[in-house]
């Protein structure tokens, strides 16, 4: 847990700052916004999360931290500071010494994340000769360490090996030791257990949290699924159709949703404590029935709560008293729960 | 590894077996008495008496065909009918200028056509792009024979930078050791027959490789962008590697996979295509010989050549197998 | 042994992709708008309409009869009389109209193109289907077969077929199509095969739908797609390989029948002072292929399912 702020002097410095981002995908069939009007902010150590479905923009709000988006199609603007520094301002070479040094990623598929005809030993072994100045020995004895660290038994002995000879968990653990290998400050997690089993998304979570506790390393976890959130995060930042929604701590977020649409995602995890007989409640529609921002909520095509406001005027995110210090508090609806006007 | 090896070497000898069954079929499917057609219009009774006995026609079919194989398998396909010459010893004479012909022709297209392949898929959908897909269709489309009397005329002919024909300047009196005469000439430091052999090889190559060149940049441009859009691509891309290491290692490494098999089909390509390049240019390879051997209706030489060619092109093909299998560890354990 | 090869991403051996459950009208449909958007399928599209309607119309376009030498006398070993008020692209090497050579040769190519591949594309269709559907000993033969034919270059195989069977339109369209017969066979087999192993051909089988009806209902209309590209890539291919027959001698040998390639070959000797009577044919050829095969590929990219978007 991160250092708590006293009310006189300003909280810590963030690692990473997100103001306004927005990113614009150019494509043949006219301009499409993927996000916009993303802020947030990530302490050293703290553990972050961007929740959402499919589309919601949460993938290409972590892409445009990293620096992966197509530069060709992609427009990013706004502000991503990182140490102070701003990332949209570096150099392309500038960017690369950050990526795999400063700042690493865990993607979503183990299966097709490693380069299929390359050991992983060399897979692991290029991100320590290219941040850490290790010669190419040096490097397999770090990787092999590095894979026991992941839990992979015997790990120095199977970097020969290759991707099609493990498992998805195997392949994920090994992602892991790829991201963590030059002890990165800032740790991007874009949904690291949805492609696994059940039994192994537990292992992986469990093995996430061991090595980024007590590092130091900040966490953001990019997920649709709340119940990652619960065992792993202190701040969620739920988003819709691009942009930020609700941004809460995790306890009140679970607690006290305020937005109809965490409502709606808190309300769709089976819980084993709710009482016998009651419904899962899914949210209505699909994320395919967004509308955009310009003309209202983009939620409210779905959206139990909607009143005549929501189809009219879109709602701004506003800052909400905060619950706790040193956390941000923030609503974008017109007619949250719990305070409904009809 | 090894296993992998013998088990396409195995898989190669019932192809090579039905071929000579194909072939052995093929002789006796020409219309008429076979010697007679054999010999055409040049029938003499003595001819026709030779070759009866060469290929055993009065004997029962069976007993044909296993003298055949033996002949085969000793690599006796006869003598030519024009020059009276073994089949054999006319092919691996002639063969040395067809390899360096065909080598030059797959550096020319390989060279040239995988950074344009690559570079069309890394801009894809703008100029460089256009340009470079509509030219390997232009390159696709015109026929070889066309397009080598074409550079003849604009390159030897009108601006006269290179040589009309033959392999080397007759004036040159260079010692030959392996028949390769590019490597000859480096072999006995005679560089001067070195480089004009390489000056006479510029056209036929060009002209032999261009359709592979065509097919080798359509084949990269798509490899490279499938490639490109792979998860893979971008983890190497958040390790902040510098371009070049995720270009050869992650990049180029996966898409030539389907491009080192075209450049095995090619093969086929470029041994056919010799026999229509090599007769412009009087370039004295098994093309220009089959050439004339194909309008004369010489059927031992056709069918030695046809042999020899499908024999090399599946060893190429089978080489090009287990290239694959060592760059790519997936196919190795399956 | 090719066919042991890993297939390419973009080869014609390529099966169609998870998405072609059935060939369903809206993929018709989508195939349809996304042919109309591509500037290289409409161009390759006019380019075959034109080179289908000139075929046909050619006796109703030609100014003169066709392989009509009654001007042979015009031509002497030095020169060919080039364009005239009579003769709006001249004469070609034999003193024949060059407009009319060049549009018979149209008619020419149409037909040769379309029944060589007609003839390879059905018997390598019989052989890929019996040996997908059959599978077994059928399949190992036919394999061995298939691979034995492709174990020879193409141009080659055509050579040996022509060369048995002498000089004439019947010969090269025989040798031609031969000669598609393995690129056909591999083709329908591979298609076969990756489809019966498909969940909707099992779901079939397991509602207890008769083998023969899940093959011709099911399967085998979901092979049309790459099949027609294949045909229509395989008429570039043959009209090439026909004038490549003619230049090693083994075309058409009846000179009434007005053929690109023998033109081409005649020109040969004329090349350095008169390269028009090689380009006209010579870029004939090449732009007729060039549209076969533009409108091949366009069509290869919108029957692909995973084009859909």
């Amino acid at each position: 847990m991160t250092t708590m702020t006293s009310a006189t002097t300003p909280e810590p410095a963030a690692l990473l700052d997100v103001r306004d981002l927005s990113v614009v995908f150019h494509g043949s069939h006219g301009d499409v916004e993927a996000v916009s009007e993303v802020s947030f902010s990530v302490r050293p150590g703290e553990h972050v999360a961007l929740v959402g479905e499919s589309g919601s923009g949460k993938s290409v709000t972590s892409l445009a931290v990293m620096g992966l988006l197509p530069t060709r199609s992609a427009k990013v603007e706004g502000s991503i500071r990182y140490d102070g520094d701003d990332l949209l301002a570096m150099t392309d070479h500038e960017r690369r010494d950050l990526r795999g040094a400063e700042m690493a990623m865990i993607f979503q598929d183990p299966m097709t994340s490693l380069n299929p005809v390359v050991p992983i030993g060399v897979q692991i072994g290029e991100v320590l000769q290219r941040h850490k100045a290790m010669t190419g020995r040096q490097a397999r004895n770090e990787s092999g360490d590095l894979l026991a660290r992941v839990g992979i038994a015997d790990g120095s002995r199977r970097l020969g090996e290759y991707p099609h000879q493990l498992s998805g968990g195997m392949r994920q653990r090994v992602l892991i030791a790829i991201a963590l290998a030059c002890e990165p400050r800032l740790l991007i997690a874009d949904e690291p257990t949805t492609a696994l089993d059940v039994t192994i998304q537990a292992q992986i979570l469990e093995l996430l949290r061991e090595l980024v506790s007590g590092t130091g390393t900040a966490l953001v976890m990019i997920t649709h699924d709340l119940g990652v959130v619960a065992g792993l995060c202190d701040q969620v930042h739920v988003m819709y159709a691009g942009r930020v929604v609700e941004s809460a701590p995790r306890r009140p977020l679970f607690a006290r949703p305020r937005h109809p649409y965490t409502g709606g995602l808190l309300r769709s995890i089976p819980r084993l404590d709710a009482p016998r007989g009651e419904p899962l409640t899914p949210i209505p529609g699909s994320p395919n029935d967004a509308l955009s921002w310009a003309a209202g909520c983009a939620f409210a095509p779905r959206c139990g709560n909607r009143i005549d406001r929501c189809t009219s005027q879109t709602p701004e995110l506003a800052a909400q008293h905060a619950y706790e210090p040193g956390y941000e508090q923030a609503l974008r609806c017109f007619n949250p729960i719990g305070e409904e006007t009809s | 590894m090894l296993r992998f090896t013998l088990r396409r070497l195995a898989l190669l000898v019932p192809v090579l077996f039905g071929l000579s069954i194909l072939l052995f079929v093929w002789i006796r499917a020409l219309p008429g008495d076979p010697a007679r057609s054999l010999l055409g219009e040049r029938a003499t009774p003595e001819g026709i008496r030779q070759i009866r006995a060469l290929y055993g026609f009065d004997k029962p079919l069976v007993e044909q065909y296993w003298a055949y194989l033996g002949q085969l398998v000793t690599f006796d396909f006869g003598s030519s009918i024009r020059d009276g010459r073994p089949v054999t010893d006319t092919f691996l004479e002639q063969f040395p200028a067809t390899v360096e012909l065909a080598f030059f022709a797959i550096v020319f297209a390989v060279v040239l056509g995988i950074p344009l392949g690559y570079a069309a898929a890394r801009r894809r959908g703008e100029l460089v792009d256009g340009a470079v897909i509509t030219g390997s269709l232009i390159g696709v489309v015109i026929p070889v024979f066309f397009l080598a009397i074409l550079l003849k005329l604009v390159f030897a002919i009108q601006l006269d930078w290179f040589p009309t024909s033959s392999r080397q300047d007759a004036r040159i009196d260079a010692t030959h050791i392996t028949n390769f005469y590019v490597l000859d000439g480096l072999l006995t430091r005679e560089f001067d027959a070195a480089w004009d052999a390489i000056v006479h090889l510029v056209l036929p190559a060009v002209a032999l490789g261009t359709i592979p060149l065509a097919i080798i940049v359509r084949i990269t441009r798509a490899s490279v962008s499938e490639v490109l859009n792979e998860d893979y691509v971008r983890t190497a891309e958040a390790k902040g590697l510098h371009p070049q290491v995720v270009r050869r290692r992650h990049v180029l490494r996966n898409a030539m996979l389907p491009v080192l098999t075209t450049i095995g089909l090619q093969v086929g390509l470029l041994l056919s295509g010799a026999v229509l390049t090599e007769s412009v240019f009087a370039f004295n390879g098994i093309g220009s010989y089959l050439f004339d051997a194909i309008a004369q209706r010489d059927y031992p030489v056709l069918q030695g050549y046809i042999l020899f060619i499908a024999l090399i092109y599946s060893l190429v093909n089978l080489a090009v197998d287990i290239g694959y299998g060592l760059i790519d560890p997936r196919v190795r354990v399956s | 042994m090719t066919a042991q090869l890993p297939t390419l991403p973009t080869g014609p051996a390529a099966g169609p992709g998870d998405g072609a459950t059935v060939v369903g009208e809206s993929l018709l449909r989508g195939a349809w708008h996304r042919l109309r958007r591509s500037p290289l399928a409409v161009a390759g599209a006019v380019i075959v309409l034109l080179f289908v309607l000139v075929a046909l119309a050619a006796p109703l376009l030609a100014p003169y009869e066709p392989a009509s030498t009654q001007w042979a006398g015009d031509v002497t070993p030095q020169s060919v009389p080039g364009p005239s008020a009579d003769h709006v692209l001249g004469l070609d090497s034999f003193g024949s109209d060059m407009l009319t050579q060049l549009l018979y040769g149209a008619r020419q190519s149409l037909i040769v193109g379309v029944v060589s591949t007609l003839l390879g594309l059905s018997v390598g269709a019989a052989l890929g289907i019996s040996a997908g559907g059959l599978g077994g000993k059928v399949d190992t033969a036919v394999m061995r077969l298939v691979d034995i034919l492709l174990s020879i270059p193409s141009l080659l195989l055509a050579v040996s077929v022509a060369a048995v069977m002498g000089q004439s339109q019947l010969s090269v369209m025989i040798a031609i199509g031969v000669a598609q017969v393995p690129i056909f066979a591999r083709l329908l087999r591979g298609s076969m095969l990756s489809q019966s192993r498909s969940d909707y051909v099992l779901a079939a089988g397991a509602l207890g739908i008769r083998r023969r009806r899940i093959v011709l209902g099911h399967v085998l209309p979901n092979s049309l797609g790459p099949t027609i590209v294949q045909a229509t890539l395989s008429l570039a291919t043959a009209i090439i390989e026909v004038a490549a027959l003619s230049f090693l001698g083994l075309g058409d040998s009846d000179p009434a029948v007005a053929e690109w390639g023998r033109m081409l070959v005649a020109a040969q000797e004329r090349f350095g002072n008169d390269p028009r009577l090689a380009v006209y044919p010579g870029v004939c050829i090449a732009i007729t292929a060039l549209g076969f095969t533009l409108f091949g590929e366009a069509l290869r990219e919108a029957l692909d399912p995973r084009q859909r978007r």
